[in-house]
């Protein structure tokens, strides 16, 4: 069985950076108050280093990739 | 089961203490014996005399003592049979909770959450009063089954008083296995949402967590932690007594049992035991009414003419996009507005909000003042296609089902009252009552939908 990553926001501790949708903009766009909504679908493989990287820069810390 | 026994001596050894109260009961029972003969049909949960609540002697005397197990486990296996499901509102397999709660290491901790923070329900506060006896046996007897040291019961301060009599008299009869601590609920709306319960014990604010993790998992203090609700507790007291075949005697296939709702209607509002199944037109007089809400405050209005051929259950209703909740049935008189109605229960519901969540914190009161601009006359006409857009916003992007809850009672009144907003974007209304609005009218309008105080409801509010 392969494990996939899918993206998660914590909504509580989002503050609407929008640093992801900037850095992932295929996989998260910002409503129009500036909250991302996310791909509910598994991070495809071509773009697993960039989901990385957005998880990564969110100053929140409320970006995740979880293991399903 | 070894930590389970020396607990279970000192029950009987109490017991047989104050045997002259209780002498004519047996002391103990085995899974599956019946305490006594129960009489079929309804009320299961609620006073033989209506409105005469059971104190422990009539209690023991209708029920007899708690069947404790002696060990752990057993009743899960009976609530799987009996297909006994949370009475809180969300439907959950009441045994799966009970299983993920029972597996867990260590510590563990049970709460009967008694937290009915609905102001449109009441059935947890007329059961606590009525029956506590019967929502404390439940408790015990969960507790038994999954082997929790620590149980509380988590209720409005209006209760605290019958629940805080009932434990002193069922300490003194030896009746319980843990010991339970009340604890006061806030007065909001969210006070009973699982995690913010386990927030609030825990010494915090009564405001929802992230899920992951489940309180099943890590909840009041990291302790795996099983959140009831009181009735559902109560119906588990009956089924550990009378087993699941009983239970099933009642009720539909697939959602058996007798469940607690609310009514309100043009003649008044009451509390009421009914059988899952029933047809609501049997439950709830449709005279005279326009529109039903089913569900509560995050529940759906449907038009009163579809409510005759409906029946209280979830088959029924999904496909009408309801469900029974929480057991609330509100059916709107013709002289009321019903989008006056909607618009201050989802003021009242954005003003609930906790705060923590983007989507929520700003699309909730985005709704609730396009649905005063609804409920006003002569609205602009992109409003409506706000409300569609900012309810799937808001949907799913929550800690919490808040924001969903409140989206969906937003679609339905949409839907339902359709006619009305087209009456009101030509400066009309159907409502008796509501003959000026936008005007003196509203200050006087009186409405159907019970509130809290303080939310506001000045003409201001109105376009």
């Amino acid at each position: 069985m392969t494990m996939v990553d899918t993206l998660r926001v914590n909504p509580i501790n989002c503050t609407g950076h929008g640093v992801c949708a900037e850095l992932l903009p295929e996989l998260v766009t910002l409503d129009e108050w500036g909250y991302p909504i996310v791909d509910p679908h598994p991070v495809p493989p071509s773009l697993d280093l960039e989901a990385r990287r957005a998880v990564a820069a969110c100053p929140a810390l409320a970006l995740k990739l979880l293991r399903t | 089961m070894m930590t389970m026994a020396p607990v279970n001596q000192r029950v009987n050894e109490t017991a047989n203490g104050t045997a002259n109260e209780t002498a004519d009961e047996p002391a103990n029972r085995t899974a599956g014996a019946p305490a006594q003969q129960q009489r079929p049909g309804l009320p299961r949960l609620l006073p033989l005399v209506p409105g005469v609540p059971e104190d422990l002697r009539a209690h023991l005397a209708r029920y007899g003592r708690p069947p404790y197990q002696g060990g752990r486990g057993h009743l899960i296996q009976a609530a799987e049979q009996a297909g006994l499901t949370g009475r809180g509102g969300a439907a959950f397999p009441a045994h799966r909770k009970l299983a993920i709660v029972a597996r867990g290491r260590g510590r563990k901790v049970i709460v009967a959450n008694g937290a009915e923070s609905e102001p449109a329900s009441h059935k947890d506060a007329v059961l606590l009063r009525a029956a506590p006896n019967l929502v404390l046996d439940g408790l015990q007897l969960a507790a038994e089954a999954i082997g929790a040291s620590e149980a509380y019961l988590y209720v409005h301060p209006g209760v605290s008083a019958e629940i805080t009599r009932a434990l002193g008299q069922r300490a003194a009869a030896g009746l319980d296995l843990v010991s339970v601590t009340i604890a006061e609920a806030p007065p909001r709306f969210l006070a009973g949402q699982e995690s913010a319960l386990v927030n609030r014990l825990g010494g915090g604010p009564a405001v929802p967590t992230f899920v992951p993790p489940r309180v099943t998992e890590r909840g009041l203090g990291g302790a795996p932690t099983l959140v009831q609700n009181v009735e559902t507790l109560a119906h588990l007291a009956l089924i550990a007594r009378y087993g699941p075949r009983w239970f099933r005697a009642l009720g539909t296939r697939n959602e058996p049992g007798s469940m607690l709702a609310t009514l309100h209607s043009k003649v008044g509002s009451q509390v009421v035991e009914a059988e899952i199944g029933v047809p609501l037109r049997t439950l709830i007089p449709l005279e005279g009414a326009q529109a039903v809400l089913i569900g509560g405050y995050h529940g759906t209005w449907l038009p009163a003419g579809l409510i005759g051929t409906l029946t209280l259950d979830n088959a029924a209703l999904k496909g009408h996009g309801a469900a029974v909740g929480a057991g609330v049935i509100a059916a709107l008189p013709a002289d009321r507005c019903g989008l006056v109605e909607a618009a201050w229960v989802v003021r009242y519901l954005a003003a609930e909000s906790a705060g923590q969540c983007g989507p929520c914190l700003n699309g909730l009161p985005r709704m609730a003042a396009a649905l005063a601009e609804l409920a006003g006359r002569g609205h602009r006409r992109q409003v409506r296609a706000d409300l569609e857009r900012w309810s799937g916003l808001v949907t799913g992007r929550g800690a919490c089902n808040h924001p969903d809850g409140t989206a969906r009672f937003v679609r339905s009144t949409l839907t339902t009252f359709a006619p009305e907003i087209a009456l009101h974007a030509r400066g009309q209304c159907s409502a008796i009552n509501h003959g000026a609005i936008g005007s003196r009218g509203a200050a006087s309008y009186q409405p159907f939908l019970p509130l809290p105080d303080g939310v506001p409801m000045t003409e201001e509010d109105w376009v």
